[in-house]
């Protein structure tokens, strides 16, 4: 079967076939499944940042009427984490707690007065410990330990080295190097966290439904924190509001709803308020960037040298990849031949942090196209072309063994330097106004698993049956990126058949497949690609039947749209069979026929040899490049974003509709980054833990973004595609920075750039100038 | 305390005894099951539990049941008519007005209002209108094209 990009149904846009449902409110989300029934489950939480707990007293509580049951710390004495060998995390502190926030009772009652007040009967006795609040308090000398056997509160450092990267700098024509300080963000993902739980005594059983992306990773941490054989679990995940990576690993709630499922008898919904999804946290760590770069006269990088803090929070969660990802991804989109890296992810007594959008490369990429740009500026050459000199030539390995199959950043570059007259505009804007760009990329998907058995990367399984349906059976996790779409178009382009034909059923653990889950962008390109060969299999049974029935051999069967017939026959009504028709004569032969397809990754995508060079292998990077332009308020210090143009290189665009949603929201999520979002902590208390404090742009501060898309067609992608949801997303902060460098000769060490911040740096820059007036 | 309130819910009259203290947006939920209106903040900040109050945008999370009291209340589970899309609906799924789906009830409203007041806005008061509507996936790109090719589709 010969499969051809833009032939049939892939590469046409297709609204999502979820759609309907979400305009009509009649999507189900997790918190609209409270029932009557339901017990309402809430948490207690830790009112200190650290401490030694002395006793947790739920007497007074149980003895309330309306009670079922509350749980503490002493009712799971096992760990978990989504790292197999980093689960230090209890899903209520146990002995000790180490953030502020942190869980440490729970309680399910007959309604949410009953449990709120049996919270405050709790009484919760803690030694309070000395904190840290910032990875140089964690690491300072003599800083209370978090965790035993970590001293220092280093979680894990990393230090990777490829290349001669001395002999780099020597002989570079210029050397720069400078330190950034990015905030920590969240994801705010607007639909609050919340857990249905549900536990039959009678049989053991448990069903939870949960805001999950990776119902999967769920699943087993259900079965080793309640010690459940996990065939008595079932886990559903019905349509969640975004998660943008807040929701790749198992979250206390989820088990503390079980837990309290469990020990009611009952049904139990944990719905958590948006203060305590805050609270949950997993954003992207705040993280202090210097980095170096040798170029030469050309402008061709020579060498690279960077190191990346992290304050990560109280407990490991996804921290070892995300400090890994930091130092991977400085390969694998410019031509870089000497590359040191050194991570440090420190433990601070904080909401734990996680993967968020572009895990791990965003505060890195920041800092390396802010400096290149200023590099450029110092050697007097465009920003467009000191990229240019760098680009690489795919196919081709990185020193680091990342593979690159397909490379379209020129291409890129290309685009967005025309559609935003880079070349008429820059310099000419006028005082206080400027453009900026910069290239960023990202993953399609990690090629080595987080639990690794040896198992397919990703498995869709197809029904057909004799009403003349296909049925579609995937794990993989909509969370509105469209992924469902995805796979009835797979399996329409390849079946030929009307995509009305086609339902996808997705995420129940008793019907759907094992999906690894949504997470570093992996689901179009590894599910996608289990999709097509799932209907490769079935379309081969229908050819079959079709020849039968038509008593010619199977390579003389032809289709077109829901037609089969025979090749060259001069008189095709004569041959001519309907998809059902030859669906029935296919049943004829087995009955209800399901087939599956399967996706696994090649060995040579999976990285280098080094520790930790599984983290950053994937099967295809998508590039992207973006042109900023802004308005600096000099006096208020206010950077007001007018335009954006984006152009991403996703390989094939299997739905354009949702790769330009795609690109639009991470290129605005960048800009979040980059103008206003910041979590911050008073003593541990968050300041931030609503959505007045921690700022993301409303529709009144987001620009119009213009976005193209570009096609280098991967040869291991599904139909050719890439990535698509998260490559565009680091380049904006650094063409937000590089921009205002335009507009107002600033160069900001700083993220977000939000006024008081700018403001201050703009006194400091005009009082620099002063004073070197004054001198000279 | 309880008291009976009668109000109109998507053109369909009804009458219930609710709480003094009962928010509208719980007593939609809760006792009326139209859970289109969405709890995406602890009040106020989000617009996801928006509905139409008499023709005007209200945040169902912070009104109170009571205050509704011979009122016309609008949900996005009354904008499709005999199960056809309403236009802006339409438009907010063909152009991918909604990704993961969470703030587009509360959004659609907040935009059916406005086209009520105004049929043929520009981008600048289609950002006003929806100023109190949060979304987290589309970066309200697809959201400012959605109303605008609604108001077209309807002109």
């Amino acid at each position: 079967m010969n499969i051809k990009p833009g032939t049939g149904a892939a590469g046409r846009p297709v609204p999502l076939i979820d759609g309907i449902e979400k305009v009509t409110g009649r999507a189900i989300f997790t918190a609209d499944m409270e029932t009557g029934d339901s017990l309402v489950g809430r948490i207690l939480r830790s009112p200190v940042s650290h401490g030694r707990i002395v006793g947790v007293d739920t007497s007074r509580a149980l003895a309330l009427e309306g009670v079922v049951a509350i749980i503490t710390g002493a009712d799971c004495a096992l760990t978990y984490g989504v790292i197999p060998i980093a689960m230090n995390e209890y899903p209520m502190a146990r002995d000790k707690i180490r953030y502020r926030g942190e869980p440490v009772a729970a309680v399910a009652a007959i309604d949410a007065a009953t449990a709120e007040k049996a919270l405050a009967l709790i009484e919760l006795e803690v030694e309070e410990l000395p904190a840290c609040y910032t990875a140089d308090e964690a690491r300072a000398l003599g800083a209370e330990q978090l965790h035993e056997g970590k001293p220092g509160n280093l979680e894990r450092e990393v230090h990777h080295e490829f290349g001669e990267v001395a002999t780099g700098f020597a002989g570079a024509a210029l050397v720069r190097e400078e330190s950034f300080d990015c905030a920590e963000v969240n994801h705010a993902q607007m639909e609050p966290h919340a857990a249905l739980a549900e536990y039959d005594p009678e049989r053991d059983r448990l069903t939870l439904h949960s805001v999950s992306q990776v119902p999967f990773y769920v699943h087993l941490t259900l079965a080793r924190c309640l010690e459940m054989d996990s065939a008595r679990i079932r886990v559903v995940k019905p349509y969640v509001g975004g998660g943008f990576g807040a929701r790749t690993e198992t979250l206390n709630f989820e088990i503390i709803a079980a837990l309290l499922a469990r020990a009611a008898g009952s049904k139990v919904m944990v719905r958590l308020t948006r203060e305590e999804s805050f609270l949950t946290h997993r954003g992207r760590p705040g993280t202090r960037v210097t980095l170096k770069i040798g170029l030469d006269a050309a402008g061709k990088i020579t060498a690279v040298e960077c190191e990346a803090v992290m304050a990560g929070g109280a407990y490991a969660g996804y921290g070892l990849v995300t400090i890994l990802y930091a130092g991977a991804l400085l390969h694998g989109i410019y031509r870089v031949p000497a590359v040191k890296f050194d991570g440090y992810r420190v433990y601070t007594n904080t909401p734990p942090c996680g993967a968020m959008r572009g895990h791990g490369t965003v505060d890195v990429r920041h800092a390396f196209e802010c400096v290149l740009d200023r590099m450029a500026r110092d050697l007097g050459l465009d920003p467009f072309d000191v990229r240019r000199v760098n680009l690489l030539s795919a196919p081709m390995f990185t020193d680091n063994g990342l593979m690159v199959n397909s490379y379209g950043l020129g291409d890129c570059l290309d685009k967005v330097q025309k559609a935003s007259g880079w070349q008429e505009r820059k310099g000419r804007m006028g005082p206080g106004r400027g453009l900026g760009m910069a290239c960023s990329h990202y993953v399609s998907g990690a090629a080595k698993p987080v639990h690794w058995t040896g198992e397919p990367h990703a498995v869709v399984s197809m029904k057909l049956d004799f009403d003349g349906s296909v049925t579609v059976l995937t794990g993989a996790s909509d969370i509105g990126q469209g992924s469902t779409t995805i796979m009835a178009i797979a399996a329409a382009e390849i079946l030929s058949i009307d995509m009305g034909r086609i339902r996808v059923v997705t995420n129940d653990s008793v019907i759907t497949p094992k999906d690894n889950g949504s997470y570093s962008s992996r689901v179009t390109f590894m599910v996608g690609n289990a999709a097509i060969e799932a209907a490769k299999a079935l379309r081969e049974k229908l050819v079959n039947a079709a020849a039968k029935t038509l008593e010619v051999a199977p390579e003389d069967i032809e289709c077109e749209g829901e037609t089969f017939f025979v090749t060259g026959s001069s008189d095709r009504s004569q041959s001519l069979l309907s998809f059902h028709d030859v669906a029935i004569a296919a049943l004829a032969e087995e009955g209800t026929i399901t087939v599956k397809g399967t996706f696994s990754t090649p060995a040579e995508a999976q990285g280098g040899k080094h520790r930790g060079g599984a983290v950053g292998s994937t099967m295809g990077f998508s590039y992207a490049a973006q042109v900023v332009e802004v308005e600096v308020d000099t006096d208020t210090g206010q950077v007001r974003v007018d335009k954006v143009w984006a152009a991403l290189d996703c390989g094939f665009a299997i739905n354009p509709l949702a790769v330009e949603g795609q690109i639009e929201g991470s290129v605005w999520m960048g800009l979040g980054q980059g103008v206003s979002e910041e979590t911050r902590y008073v003593e541990g208390l968050p300041a931030h833990a609503n959505f007045l404090d921690y700022r993301f742009p409303t529709i009144a501060e987001s620009p119009d973004i213009d976005v193209q898309i570009v096609e280098s067609i991967d040869p291991l992608g599904p139909f050719g595609a890439k990535e698509a949801g998260e490559g565009a997303l680091s380049g904006f902060p650094p063409a937000l920075v590089n921009a205002v460098a335009d507009a107002v000769g600033l160069d900001a060490n700083f993220l977000p750039l939000t006024p008081d911040r700018v403001q201050a740096a703009l006194i400091k820059l005009r009082k620099a100038a002063r004073n070197k007036e004054a001198t000279s | 305390m309880k008291r009976i309130i009668s109000l109109r819910i998507n053109a369909s009259p009804v009458e219930d005894a609710v709480s003094d203290n009962m928010l509208l947006i719980d007593y939609l939920r809760q006792t009326r099951g139209l859970t289109g209106a969405k709890k995406g903040c602890d009040g106020g900040e989000c617009g996801a539990c928006t509905v139409l109050v008499d023709g005007r945008p209200r945040l169902s999370c912070i009104t109170l049941a009571v205050s509704c009291e011979g009122a016309d209340i609008q949900t996005i589970e009354g904008q499709a008519q005999n199960g056809r899309l309403s236009v802006l609906q339409r438009a907010f799924h063909e152009n991918l007005g909604t990704q993961c789906g969470f703030c587009t009830p509360g959004m659609i409203m907040a935009a059916a209002s406005l086209l009520r007041r105004n049929p043929s806005p520009d981008d600048n008061q289609i950002r006003e209108a929806l100023g109190g509507n949060l979304c987290r996936c589309t970066g309200y790109v697809k959201i400012i094209k959605s109303v605008r090719m609604a108001a077209q589709a309807a002109s």
